[in-house]
């Protein structure tokens, strides 16, 4: 555990000593605060306009704009994830630094579990960048906070997933571009996936959809606590570590 | 400290360590020497658990390096050829990581660091980012790295490769100097480095072990016979080489003379001995006892370099004569 805690603050001084961090921050930051400006301007425009036609009826913060905009957060997060994993063992593998790290005394599931986690510990920071503005939403108005917390671990859940299979895919290449792309490629499917149950009820689509990562969060957005939907997740994050700790051992035998 | 027995590395389609044996006592420094791609790397990895062998074994301490592997990386350090440094990282920030990496904390940590910057003499760059360092630097940081923990094994490949000639003594004094306190392997495709900081020598070619031994026998073993260098000089005018050339020859254990290079008054000769007999004090007495001036007698032991290309010839051309696998001392 504490060669875990090591490896995890070494890769978040990694992060945050190149402006790789402060870039993706900067960046989920403004996409963010467009939408969330988007979101609450038509919601303004919305009220008014009920208000106008004389029957008004009562608009619910949380369904009108925290709803939404938490499911944006999984797709723009869809763009970042990459960007967070792809240098996590392509670049230790082009420099040579993967022989120390395998010819320390540490576990391979310990240098994993330690890069996985600063992933997932920057996609947190970035997740704090909403939950400012979230915060707007409390100081003017009274949305209730269960759901959010509910959505947030959702979005935690979703992006510890999506962030294990990029550690897996960066495990397989030196070219941090490459696993870039095949990661975002590989995010990007998994999300569409579920556009098959649209016109197909077969066995197989069902299937499909189930592997999609965008149907287990529908019922987080709504403030509902799964388990179904938890264990989908966790499984995912179970898989992409296991291949990764399966890929770095055939990379000693190949090599 | 270090037992190698029938090691062997396949690849898909070629073997790059094919059945070396060897062992390495306590507290030696031993070369690993061969050419480019003789599979010095390969071997060192598997000595350092990153590389599984095929087939065969390691222990490190004892300890197998397929069995034991946690307990075989505490007690190795090792520097690959291109020192492991994160650019971004600060030069101690970087040796408290490896310390963390390697098991020590707190006052402990803080002191090995503070050691090692001082041994390897970069406490003035401490506070830089390894990024910016210069290749020495990287260099000596890389090995800073490797001893932190105070491993009873360090195993460096090339360490004074791309190195400019200050920095390659630098290092060399320094590895030597880490000799005592440790067991040392260093590769190196550079003879007179082996000549220089190595008690014993382990040369592989193609996968395969040619020879090991210490370095003393070896250079001795190519040639077999003792091989002396000397200069005579007498008084000008009545000096004449040849004279002492057929007076040397007729010295009893003496094989062969060569007048090497000849001057006014004085001349080189390089002299073979018979195999095993042992003509230095014969050859001076022979000289003082005729009237000329003995100014220099030296051994002319034969470089490393060229027992390293007869060893490898030898390996190729007559491969049913195997050179004797010498048992390390």
């Amino acid at each position: 555990m504490r060669n875990v805690w090591i490896i995890c603050r070494k890769e978040l001084g990694s992060y945050f000593a190149s402006p790789v961090a402060y870039i993706l921050l900067i960046m989920f930051g403004l996409i963010f605060g467009f939408f969330f400006w988007n979101a609450l301007g038509a919601f303004v425009f919305e009220s008014i306009q009920s208000q106008m036609s004389g029957q008004s009826f009562p608009m619910n913060l949380n369904e009108w704009i925290i709803r939404p905009l938490l499911s944006n957060v999984g797709v723009i997060g869809l763009f970042f994830i990459p960007l967070i994993t792809m240098r996590l063992f392509a670049e230790e593998k082009r420099t040579g630094t993967i022989e120390l790290l395998a010819t320390s005394p540490v576990r391979d599931v310990e240098i994993i579990l330690g890069k996985w986690l600063a992933s997932v510990v920057l996609y947190i920071c970035l997740l704090l960048f909403t939950a400012i503005n979230f915060g707007f939403l409390f100081k003017y108005g009274n949305p209730d906070w269960k759901p959010i917390l509910v959505g947030y671990l959702g979005l935690l859940l979703q992006a510890g997933a999506l962030l294990a299979i990029g550690t897996f895919i960066s495990t397989l290449t030196k070219n941090q571009i490459i696993a870039g792309a095949v990661t975002f490629g590989v995010c990007l499917l998994l999300w569409v996936l579920e556009w098959v149950s649209g016109y197909e009820t077969a066995g197989w689509a069902r299937v499909l959809a189930y592997m999609s990562v965008i149907t287990h969060f529908e019922s987080f957005a709504k403030g509902v606590l799964d388990s179904k939907d938890v264990i989908f997740y966790l499984t995912v994050i179970f898989l992409g570590l296991f291949f990764t700790a399966r890929s770095m051992e055939s990379l000693r035998w190949r090599s | 400290m270090i037992k190698v027995t029938q090691l062997t590395k396949r690849y898909a389609r070629t073997t790059a360590v094919d059945q070396i044996s060897f062992e390495v006592a306590k507290g030696r420094i031993v070369g690993f020497l061969g050419p480019n791609g003789a599979g010095k790397t390969t071997t060192m990895r598997m000595l350092t658990c990153f590389l599984p062998p095929s087939s065969g074994t390691a222990t490190v301490a004892g300890f197998d390096v397929l069995d034991r592997p946690l307990e075989v990386k505490k007690r190795i350090g090792y520097l690959p050829e291109t020192p492991p440094i994160y650019p971004e990282m600060e030069t101690s920030e970087y040796l408290q990581f490896v310390g963390k990496l390697k098991g020590l904390s707190g006052a402990d940590l803080a002191k090995r660091v503070d050691y090692v910057c001082g041994r390897c003499a970069i406490a003035d760059v401490k506070s830089k980012l390894l990024g910016k360092l210069s290749k020495g630097y990287r260099q000596r940081v890389g090995l800073a790295q490797a001893i932190i923990h105070n491993p009873d094994v360090l195993i460096l490949d090339e360490p004074t490769a791309g190195l400019d000639p200050k920095q390659i003594n630098e290092t060399r004094d320094l590895i030597k100097d880490l000799a005592g306190e440790h067991t040392i392997i260093l590769s190196t495709h550079i003879l007179p480095e082996v000549e220089q900081t190595c008690e014993q020598v382990i040369i592989i070619n193609k996968g395969k072990l040619v020879a090991t031994d210490s370095v003393r026998n070896l250079q001795a073993r190519a040639r077999g016979a003792e091989s002396v260098l000397l200069e005579v000089a007498g008084r000008p005018g009545s000096f004449e080489a040849s004279l002492v050339l057929q007076k040397l020859e007729q010295l009893p254990g003496v094989s062969r003379v060569l007048c090497k290079e000849q001057m006014d008054a004085r001349a080189v000769f390089e002299v073979e001995s018979k195999k095993e007999s042992f003509i230095r004090g014969d050859l001076a007495r022979a000289i003082v006892q005729s009237g000329w001036d003995l100014n220099e007698l030296r051994p002319a032991a034969m470089s490393l370099e060229e027992v390293f290309l007869q060893l490898t010839e030898n390996e190729t051309s007559t491969p049913e004569e195997k050179p004797a696998e010498v048992q390390a001392s």
